[in-house]
């Protein structure tokens, strides 16, 4: 997918924004036909596809809320951290949503009937005086306007001491994991106040400590395996089944570094960002700060495929690491059949690579650049004299503007992209999307959609 | 001086990109007797390339200082770009350790009472500095006046129930206090074994059978709990070595425990950067923290503030 067309952008209407709307996260459904967006102000906007393949609010609800730790008189932010979506049974839609302590499973649901002519209370909820009372009726549903309704369905907290990084929910559709800096933890979707810790990296003496978990997520597939990456920059694969703590990784992925090339930073650009298993189930892709790296779970020596994101930055680390933005965290993404791969990088910038023809994009999410209907022209980085006009020099990189959350539809050629507080979904020119996600509301008239109001 | 030094070096790292900084990240070691062997077409050059890159390890490894010590302190800091932090400092110092250099820096702070190279110190400095930052407000507001505002917040700690820290939340129900006071006892039990002994398996199964056995007295049998108390031992973990330290590294403690009240004051901790004389870790440290007096070396005077904090702490736990 190399030719993206813009169809959607969704971003505040003020050009000023407030840190609140930064985008933290993008998730798709399962289905692809809803998208969810977490903010720092503790928001999730979920977008909903419409016949003509556009995304448009569908609701918007108040996730977290900013609290206050006593103990350490800090703050708990309540910026979401991630979005994971339940696979659709019906109707109603779940996803859990975490913060940095708290993770909470959401109902949204739809309403489109309300119930009227009740004996004890009038339309406006009053009671009734029951000696005016002469005959009963029954109350009968009548359909008013959608309502779309989000409600937290149940709260699972106080289980992590450090900062929770990611959650993801097992193929069991029973269990999900999360999972902090240092520990990860197995739920069951229906007990909150029970958890069970599966890795423990913390040591003994905290004087020890080296390593960080960065990311972990179940097997597409199988429910016995998980994947966490850590800061050191290996990839460990566990079997659920071996032991009960798997501390004892099955599998690590680790490349060696070759020791000429070693620097003050190496460490430091090797930790791994992000972890996505394919979803064939037989990759694994890894992004580091400078590259993207496909392992194939059966080869633990080195990955089948590495893509270099930003090489262009590798003599800029001191600068980076002065401004700390050696230490952004870049999502990952799969498309549908596995075969193109993307990830973000800084001026706004987002990469895909085509793992067969190994060609590679570079494009843009901007204002300026994005216009509806308009393919996306390719940009690119030059490290020393622009060939082209359309060249962006290394030095000119702004690296406030980070594309650091992607997310690709589970099947079609649709991505989304957040810049700042703006989202952007794109779609494939050549081959748009074969099949629209089926609407499971039940109604025979044209849903009138109605958000929550935004709080 | 010292802060033109920092300056300027960093000026130079962010400007001309190009010729230094692809040197410095390459990290190729340059011991000092290696000059001439390694370097042979720069033979007369070799020397200036060797101090600037000297110079340039220096910058980064006081430059990570910083970062460890300029955290945001209304939330909680990054502990994963705290510890690749620290695990850079801890890099620059091996290397200079094997150079040599790190021998010359201590040497100057230490009266040579202590061989650095035994132990690298700043990394165990620093790993209390991030172990603060991890459980910060508990220990380090009490080591000096602020006292009495950490009797309130315990105070509160103990009356409220919805405290959503891990080392608050011993119990999640009824009797908080109690159950705080049972944890902390036990803690400090099982902490004095593991710090003597190995710290491999036999350790953390014997905290693990302990809590097992107090928390069937208890009646929770909560997974978290029993991480909370391994939390809350880690606190009386990381007070215990301090009072085991000594020499230098008590010094720097109090160094360290006076520099997150300095945080408060920007004014006092610019100033104490530019007026150090001389810009080596333990220098930086130093002026972080100008409100304190030299350090004092003297153990005994160490050892009595020690034990007066200690008894603060107990004193606030209980809640006597």
């Amino acid at each position: 997918m190399l030719s993206p067309v813009l169809c959607s952008e969704l971003s505040a209407l003020e050009p000023e924004y407030t840190e609140a709307d930064v985008i933290s996260t993008v998730e798709f459904s399962q289905s692809g036909e809803f998208l969810a967006t977490g903010d720092k102000g503790g928001r999730v906007v979920i977008f909903q596809r419409e016949p003509q393949g556009e995304y448009n609010v569908y609701s918007t609800f108040q996730s977290h809320d900013p609290e206050f730790d006593y103990l350490k008189s800090l703050e708990i932010e309540e910026k979401i951290n991630k979005i994971r979506w339940l696979p659709q049974l019906h109707s109603a839609l779940f996803l859990l949503t975490t913060n940095d302590k708290t993770i909470k499973l959401w109902k949204v649901s739809e309403r489109d009937k309300q119930p009227e002519g009740y004996n004890l209370k009038d339309e406006e909820g009053r009671v009734k005086d029951i000696s005016k009372i002469t005959s009963l009726q029954v109350p009968v549903l009548r359909p008013m306007d959608l309502l779309v309704e989000a409600s937290p369905r149940r709260v699972f907290s106080n289980a992590h001491a450090y900062h929770i990084n990611s959650i993801s929910i097992n193929s069991d559709c029973e269990t999900y994991l999360s999972a902090d800096d240092l520990r990860i933890n197995l739920w069951n979707l229906s007990i909150t106040d029970r958890s069970f810790n599966i890795v423990d990296l913390k040591p003994d003496n905290m004087e020890d400590l080296t390593e960080v978990i960065t990311v972990a997520e179940f097997h597409p597939h199988h429910c016995h395996l998980l994947a966490f990456s850590s800061s050191t920059g290996t990839t460990r694969l566990c079997d659920m089944r071996s032991r009960a703590l798997c501390d004892q990784h099955a599998k690590l992925f680790e490349e060696a570094v070759d020791p000429a090339s070693r620097s003050f930073f190496s460490e430091l650009i090797s930790s791994v960002s992000d972890v996505k298993f394919s979803h064939s189930g037989r990759y694994l892709l890894t992004r580091d700060y400078l590259s993207a790296k496909v392992w194939d779970l059966n080869m633990e020596k080195k990955p089948v495929e590495t893509y270099q994101v930003h090489d262009y930055l590798r003599s800029k680390l001191c600068t980076l690491y002065e401004s700390d933005c050696i230490f952004d965290k870049f999502e990952c993404a799969w498309n549908g059949t596995d075969s193109v791969i993307m990830t973000g990088a800084y001026n706004n910038f987002f990469r895909m690579f085509d793992r067969a023809s190994r060609r590679d994009v570079t494009l843009e999410a901007s204002r300026e650049v994005c216009k509806r209907r308009a393919v996306l022209r390719p940009r690119r980085v030059c490290i020393g004299r622009k060939r082209r006009e359309s060249d962006i020099c290394v030095d000119s990189l702004d690296f406030r503007k980070k594309v650091l959350h992607t997310a690709w539809h589970p099947t079609d050629n649709i991505i989304a992209i957040a810049a700042r507080n703006n989202l952007y979904i794109f779609q494939d020119r050549h081959s748009p999307s074969g099949h629209h996600g089926v609407h499971r509301i039940e109604q025979e008239t044209a849903p009138q959609l109605e958000d929550t109001p935004p709080q | 001086m010292s802060a033109c030094t920092l300056v300027s070096v960093s000026t130079v790292l962010g400007c001309h990109s190009c010729f230094r900084v692809d040197m410095f990240s390459k990290g190729t070691k340059r011991k000092f007797s290696d000059d001439g062997g390694e370097m042979s077409d720069e033979s007369l050059g070799g020397a200036n390339v060797s101090s600037s890159y000297n110079l340039q390890r220096q910058s980064l490894l006081d430059m990570s200082l910083i970062k460890l010590q300029l955290c945001h302190m209304l939330v909680e800091p990054n502990l994963c770009r705290s510890v690749l932090i620290a695990n850079t400092v801890r890099q620059i110092q091996e290397e200079m350790t094997h150079d040599g250099s790190w021998q010359a820096v201590t040497e100057a702070f230490c009266n040579g009472s202590q061989s650095p190279s035994e132990r690298l110190v700043a990394t165990e400095v620093l790993c209390r500095s991030r172990e603060q930052d991890a459980e910060p407000k508990l220990f380090s507001v009490i080591s000096y006046e602020g006292c009495r505002e950490e009797e309130v917040v315990a105070d509160e700690t103990l009356c409220s129930v919805s405290v959503s820290d891990a080392a608050s939340n011993v119990c999640l129900s009824e009797s908080v206090g109690h159950c705080w006071e049972t944890g902390e006892l036990r803690v400090v039990e099982s902490d004095e074994e593991t710090s003597e002994g190995s710290r491999l398996g036999p350790g953390d199964d014997d905290d693990d059978d302990e809590d097992d056995e107090d928390e069937d007295e208890v009646d929770e049998e909560e997974e978290s709990s029993r991480e909370d108390s391994k939390s809350m031992g880690q606190v009386f973990g990381t007070f215990e070595i301090k009072n085991g330290s000594s020499g230098p590294d008590s010094a720097l403690e109090e160094l360290f425990s006076d520099v997150d009240a300095s945080y408060y004051d920007l004014d006092t901790m610019l100033t104490g950067i530019q007026s150090a004389p001389k810009m080596g870790p333990y220098d930086l440290l130093d002026s972080l923290a100008p409100s304190h007096g030299p350090p004092s070396l003297g153990s005994p005077s160490n050892c009595r503030s020690d034990l007066n904090e200690l008894d603060h702490i107990m004193e606030i736990i209980v809640g006597s």
